[in-house]
């Protein structure tokens, strides 16, 4: 299982497929909000949890489709069905890979670009947790949509369509996090909550998604 | 004792019977080459034998995790050098050894190279080589010859022979003569009939 | 009380539900329009009009029935997803797929009601209040789940994979539910928004509303019934052209 998660992280590397461009698509994105709602400090400041994590979820969307796509493509999903890795593994591998090219690069990119948007000083150490504890999730998460449309030829958009809703609780609690640490407040309760989203999107996800793949594969 | 063996399957494609009826039985050492027109449920009943999708009826009798699938698709990745498909693939079914299958393959010269700049018949090679690197013993092949030369074809028709010399077995579905000792196994008689009535799902709806 | 569930799942086999359906169909959708029509006649112009509402509350007849039936038909999704998956039977994987979209249709009637209600009462349209943000949330959820079976060729693959998500979906959708509780309330405190019925309404308006709700459920099942009807012909057609297609084959 190890070399599967070796090999997919060097693909991302050698293809360029999901470590540049996610960064690079997060990065556009922060750049654009200020063109669109004015160059007010203020307001940045205040929408600022808002736009870093809305980016760093579209980001993350951006990569997905590739997840499996490409070895159903070429083959590759098939030998994995009958290799002697259980596929549930094959899935949680890969999203983990996902993770680490996608997920990991927003996480350590995120606070340069809460300067941009003048997030508040005492936001960025929640920014940084909740995004670490996040983004695996948003893998997952994902890693469950794109196997839903592993085989469609057009499928890219209607994953988005399904994975977005699914992103919402994650979301929701991640830029709460954020917003508390930028108020001063309590953070525990929503921080409780996402982590176990997480760890529930862990535990549970791959065998959905596994199961979503064989059908696919029949 | 035979290694794979099916009683009275039926497989299906989108949901509808193609062929039915089927019996046979492959021992160690034996290598089955089914023959059928294009369209007549070959892939479907290889599919079915590597335990990619359920059998509509009847069984498949094999040891769990004794097939190894190979199909048009190589599953090769294009960034990645021969020597790390290869090895991927035997990391992944238990580490076994490259070095054999590299050298029988004639792919030694190009081990570096990375697959996406390989030829179509050289990309068939390293598929058919990721075979021997699985250690299992029924090689389920669909039509491996494809874009081999003449020479490739002996070399794939000799590492089958060896497989199934050292207790291995084969079922494979092609239409050239690879000149082994073989036992041809027609499909095309086993077609699924439609005239009779099952009291399953689609056929309900009829 | 013994009850032969063989004799149960009897129901589901197609050609069987073609012909209860067959029979039971007239009646159960006369009844509906009867019931569906009568409950909101005699909530629109029987009942009094609202001291501080004025006949805008009217409108609770046709958005309180609306959106319960936009909860309770994703629930039935679910058996029904649930019963595919465990025991295969097709009809239960179409009834699914037939509620979909008039679930969908209840959410959007339930959403656009309650702008109309909105005004007048709060000012605006639309308030990103948690009940209002959950039925946005739901709405998605129907137009994925839909788009899902639109994308999958293979009938027997789009149910399964339709019952994955509606499983998957269902959780995800319940977690929406409170995170957005949280989240609202993290900003202000919307409770002033609330309207529950049980404890706003007196008799007088409530017993009307029953029979809408009662004519909602009706019309649903009558909906439900006959879409299924149109599934299962779709399913036939599909399985002759697939036989002539093995045949020329």
């Amino acid at each position: 299982m190890i070399r599967l998660l070796w090999r997919d992280i060097t693909l991302a590397f050698r293809s360029g497929g999901g470590f540049g461009l996610g960064l690079g698509f997060f990065l556009i994105l922060v750049t654009l909000v200020p063109f669109g709602v004015g160059p007010n400090g203020e307001m940045l400041s205040a929408i600022a949890p808002g736009i870093l994590w809305v980016g760093a979820l579209l980001a993350c969307l951006l990569s997905l489709d590739r997840i499996f796509a490409l070895d159903f493509e070429d083959g590759s999903l098939d030998l994995l069905a009958t290799a002697p890795i259980p596929l549930e593994g094959v899935v949680a591998m890969k999203a983990l890979a996902h993770w680490i090219t996608t997920g990991l690069p927003l996480v350590i990119a995120a606070p340069a670009l809460g300067f941009l948007l003048h997030l508040d000083s005492a936001a960025y150490r929640w920014l940084i947790v909740t995004l670490l504890i996040g983004t695996p999730a948003l893998s997952f998460i994902g890693s469950f949509g794109a196997a839903l449309t592993v085989g469609l030829k057009r499928g890219g958009l209607l994953m988005s369509l399904l994975v977005l809703p699914l992103y919402i609780p994650t979301l929701i609690f991640g830029a709460e996090v954020v917003r508390r640490g930028a108020g001063g407040f309590l953070v525990a309760t929503p921080l409780a909550m996402q982590a176990g989203i997480t760890l529930g999107a862990i535990a549970l996800l791959p065998f959905a998604a596994a199961a979503a793949i064989r059908v696919a594969l029949r | 004792m035979s290694l794979i063996s099916v009683k009275d399957l039926t497989v299906s494609r989108g949901g509808m019977p193609v062929l039915e009826g089927l019996s046979f039985a492959v021992s160690a050492g034996e290598v089955l080459v089914l023959r059928g027109p294009n369209g007549s449920g070959k892939t479907t009943l290889l599919r079915t034998l590597a335990g990619l999708q359920p059998p509509y009826a009847g069984e498949v009798i094999s040891e769990p995790e004794s097939v190894a699938y190979a199909a048009h698709a190589d599953g090769l990745k294009a960034t990645l050098s021969v020597a790390e498909n290869l090895g991927f693939w035997a990391g992944v079914y238990g580490g076994h050894d490259i070095e054999p299958a590299i050298l029988h393959f004639n792919l030694d010269a190009l081990r570096d190279r990375p697959a996406g700049n390989l030829s179509a018949g050289q990309k068939r090679r390293l598929g058919l080589a990721r075979l021997m690197v699985t250690g299992r013993p029924i090689w389920v092949l669909d039509e491996p010859t494809v874009s081999l030369d003449a020479a490739s074809v002996a070399l794939f028709a000799s590492a089958v022979k060896a497989h199934v010399a050292a207790g291995g077995a084969a079922v494979i579905a092609t239409h050239i003569d690879l000149g082994f000792e073989e036992t041809v196994f027609d499909v095309t008689p086993f077609k699924a009939r439609m005239d009779v009535v099952r009291d399953d799902f689609d056929e309900a709806f009829l | 009380m013994a009850i032969n569930w063989n004799a149960f799942w009897e129901w589901a086999n197609p050609r069987k539900f073609m012909r209860w359906t067959d029979r039971a169909l007239p009646v159960i959708s006369v009844l509906a329009a009867v019931i569906f029509v009568g409950g909101l006649v005699w909530g629109f112009f029987f009942t009094p009009d609202d001291y501080r509402q004025g006949a805008t509350v009217k409108i609770f007849y046709i958005h309180v029935p609306s959106a319960m039936m936009a909860i309770n038909i994703w629930a039935m999704m679910l058996v029904a997803s649930l019963v595919w998956i465990v025991r295969r039977h097709h009809v239960s994987a179409l009834a699914a797929k037939s509620a979909a979209a008039i679930g969908m249709t209840m959410t959007l009637i339930a959403l656009i009601t309650g702008a109309v209600w909105g005004k007048p009462m709060w000012g605006t349209y639309w308030e990103w209040d948690p009940r209002l943000t959950s039925f946005l949330i739901l709405l998605l959820f129907y137009i994925g789940y839909m788009a899902l079976w639109e994308a999958i060729d293979n009938p027997d693959t789009a149910a399964d994979l339709t019952s994955v998500l509606c499983l998957v979906g269902s959780v995800f959708a319940l977690l929406s539910r409170y995170a957005v509780l949280f989240w609202n309330q993290g900003l202000h405190q919307g409770a002033s928004l609330s309207l529950d019925a049980e404890e706003n309404v007196a008799d007088v308006y409530w017993y009307p509303a029953l029979v809408a709700i009662a004519g909602f459920i009706l019309l649903f099942v009558s909906l439900v019934l006959l879409r299924t009807r149109t599934e299962i012909r779709a399913r036939r057609l599909h399985a002759l052209e697939m036989r002539e297609r093995v045949k020329d084959a």
